[in-house]
């Protein structure tokens, strides 16, 4: 089945190079008005097919989602949005025991009006660089001044820190070495990372992995290419975790063997199965090779990655079952100004503010969450979580296995804070007019 | 639970009564409410009524499973159990079907890949002579586990001899009771 680029939002089919972006958290007061800002907006959103035809790029790359109560809100009715998926329904905050954000990480502390029933809509917006982003930003509030009943509950400013040639996190580590590619795009996955999926683990109306392609939630027009996000701000503690490494590695190399051991890759991407004991920078750098690598072969006793790290819990590969229906396309980057190196803790904050896309949240996103995340047993480990998305309270341990004897760290601290999150949904092209015109069947042709 | 578990010694057997709604405090899983961990490890028991006429078919079922480990013998390591016993019994006129599982975790946490796995191996020929189970449940997850969340019987005593010991440190013991034995061989 062809994939619908020219109705498909792009955010998750590619990723242009952004270097900075902008999340508007909108509250529709007025639900007339939040129409007519939709309805004046949809031109700027990017399909698929822009992306895909290989014209020239813009330079700024839009994106609307919504809430549930933000479909309510644009006239979606009852039985309609009672066709969506009770996780959905619920939200984020609500879903708060299940996905692990509990203690310092609970919705009690999220910052953004996040967890508010007015949260209706994000805007995203990605820019080549800051000033375009400032120009797109500047050209969007002359636009939403026409609408008073448009509200901003916040925003979040995102930019890149260098070095600039490779996407990282605030700790240091390279980011997206993982990505699954998506049946029908015409990308060839990277050797180790799977066949391309089925179009329905990401969209509605297509086959999944399974060959199914419903229930959909009705009406079809709104669902149809859609997909749902789960967002996540995620702070960094960059300042306890350099600590941390200090404490548990006498010289440069130790500590970072350490950092490796946590994530299941040196801070430079290359993957502990291949370089198991010194950092291989060229093989980071080589999409070729960096991803390609299994567990249950190449390391089940996790000598090399040990099972507990990030990794290897977020995409446990050959030691799952059923991995093709777990996969999820990760967005995002990082806010807050980068702490240099040597630099005491300065306490201003900074962190990751992602998104999880899928098609349904409680086999991927919350799975991943509840299981892989936060299940202290995952892989018999008994006691431990995710070193980093992980909810930790200082009574989890971490066990990297060694010979003779293996070396458990207890007591890990937290590296990161939860500060907010939401569920959306990201309709297609068609749905946003659906939307627009008042959510009434019959109101939009394709 | 989990973290009062974690201090449990095998060595020391222990019982557990469990309130009637099969657990002491609300912990939510994604579909519903998690049942504790206890001494017998995790499990669940369901029992329902079976439709008419449907008993042979069940029973024959018990051959098609016991073959299919036969062929495959890690056919089920998704659920990873301990145990299961199926058993049939009657109420009147009526007969009832018991599944119950001992395993290791939480059935909330992997209840996809249980649905995937009795896809792959035909238990909706048990299940879907069932009374009230959802005809539609290949595709549609959410009913065929609402259907096993209701019909789900939690113990109100659970006793083990080892207490708390999964199955894979079980089978890890005896594999170094092997490898040690044949350590010892190698040294005569």
């Amino acid at each position: 089945m062809t994939l619908e680029l020219d109705d498909i939002q792009h955010f998750l089919l590619t990723r242009p190079r952004a270097l900075a972006a902008r999340y508007g958290f909108l509250s529709f007061r007025r639900p007339d008005q939040g129409r007519a800002w939709l309805s004046g907006i949809i031109d700027r959103v990017g399909r698929g097919r822009a992306l895909d035809s290989g014209g020239p790029l813009d330079s700024r790359w839009v994106t609307v989602a919504f809430t549930f109560n933000g479909l309510r809100a644009l006239g979606v009715d009852d039985t309609c949005l009672s066709t969506f998926p009770e996780e959905f329904r619920q939200g984020m905050a609500a879903r708060a025991a299940i996905i692990g954000d509990t203690g310092h990480n609970h919705p009690d502390h999220w910052v953004g009006g996040l967890t508010s029933p007015d949260l209706h809509a994000i805007v995203i917006l990605f820019a080549r660089d800051v000033p375009e982003r400032e120009r797109c930003v500047q050209e969007h509030q002359q636009y939403a001044a026409q609408f008073p009943g448009v509200e901003a509950l916040s925003t979040l400013d995102l930019e890149a820190t260098p070095p600039f040639e490779y996407a990282h996190d605030h700790f240091g580590y390279r980011d997206r070495m993982s990505q699954p590619e998506i049946e029908g795009m015409g990308v060839e996955p990277t050797p180790g990372s799977g066949t391309p999926l089925k179009p329905g683990e990401f969209f509605f109306g297509y086959p999944d992995e399974n060959g199914d392609t419903g229930p959909l939630p009705q009406p079809e027009i709104l669902s149809r290419n859609g997909s749902f996000l789960a967002y996540r701000r995620m702070e960094e503690h960059v300042g306890a975790f350099r600590d941390f490494l200090r404490a548990n590695g006498a010289t440069k190399d130790e500590q970072e063997l350490v950092a490796a051991k946590l994530m299941g890759r040196w801070r430079s991407g290359a993957p502990l199965v291949l370089a198991p004991t010194k950092d291989d920078p060229e093989l980071a750098a080589d999409p070729q090779r960096n991803n390609d690598f299994d567990y249950a072969k190449m390391d089940p006793h996790g000598y090399a990655v040990p099972l507990g790290s990030h990794i290897r819990r977020m995409n446990p590969r050959d030691t799952a079952v059923n991995m093709n229906r777990r996969r999820i396309i990760r967005r995002g980057g990082t806010y807050g100004p980068a702490l240099p190196e040597g630099a005491p803790e300065d306490g201003a904050e900074r962190g990751l503010a992602a998104f999880v896309g899928c098609a349904s949240l409680i086999r991927q996103f919350e799975f991943a969450q509840n299981v892989w995340a936060n299940d202290p047993r995952f892989h018999e480990l008994g006691n431990e979580r995710d070193p980093f998305i992980g909810t930790h309270d200082g009574s989890y341990d971490m066990t990297i296995p060694k010979r003779p004897i293996k070396k458990k760290i207890t007591g890990l601290p937290s590296f990161t804070t939860v500060k907010g999150g939401a569920y959306f949904f990201l309709p297609g092209i068609r749905a946003l007019r659906f939307l627009a015109d008042g959510a009434r069947a019959g109101a939009s042709k394709p | 639970m989990s973290n009062a578990s974690k201090s449990k010694n095998w060595t020391s057997p222990a019982a557990l009564a469990i309130p009637k709604e099969g657990y002491f405090t609300v912990e939510q899983g994604r579909y519903g409410p998690t049942y504790p961990r206890t001494p017998a490890c995790h499990g669940f028991t369901i029992i329902a009524k079976i439709k008419p006429g449907t008993e042979g078919d069940i029973r024959a079922y018990g051959k098609r499973i016991e073959d299919t480990i036969a062929a495959s013998p890690h056919a089920l390591a998704p659920l990873q159990l301990h145990y299961l016993r199926w058993v049939l019994f009657d109420i009147g006129q009526d007969t009832y079907f018991m599944y119950q599982g001992i395993f290791d975790t939480d059935f909330d946490k992997y209840t996809e890949d249980a649905i995937q796995l009795f896809k792959a191996t035909g238990v909706d020929t048990v299940f879907e002579k069932l009374e009230g189970f959802p005809m539609d449940w290949k595709t549609n997850a959410p009913a065929f586990i609402k259907f096993v969340r209701e019909h789900q019987r939690p113990s109100f005593l659970e006793y083990g001899e080892y207490p708390y010991v999964s199955a894979a440190e079980i089978k890890k013991a005896l594999a170094l009771k092997d490898a040690f034995s044949t350590m010892l061989d190698q040294m005569q």
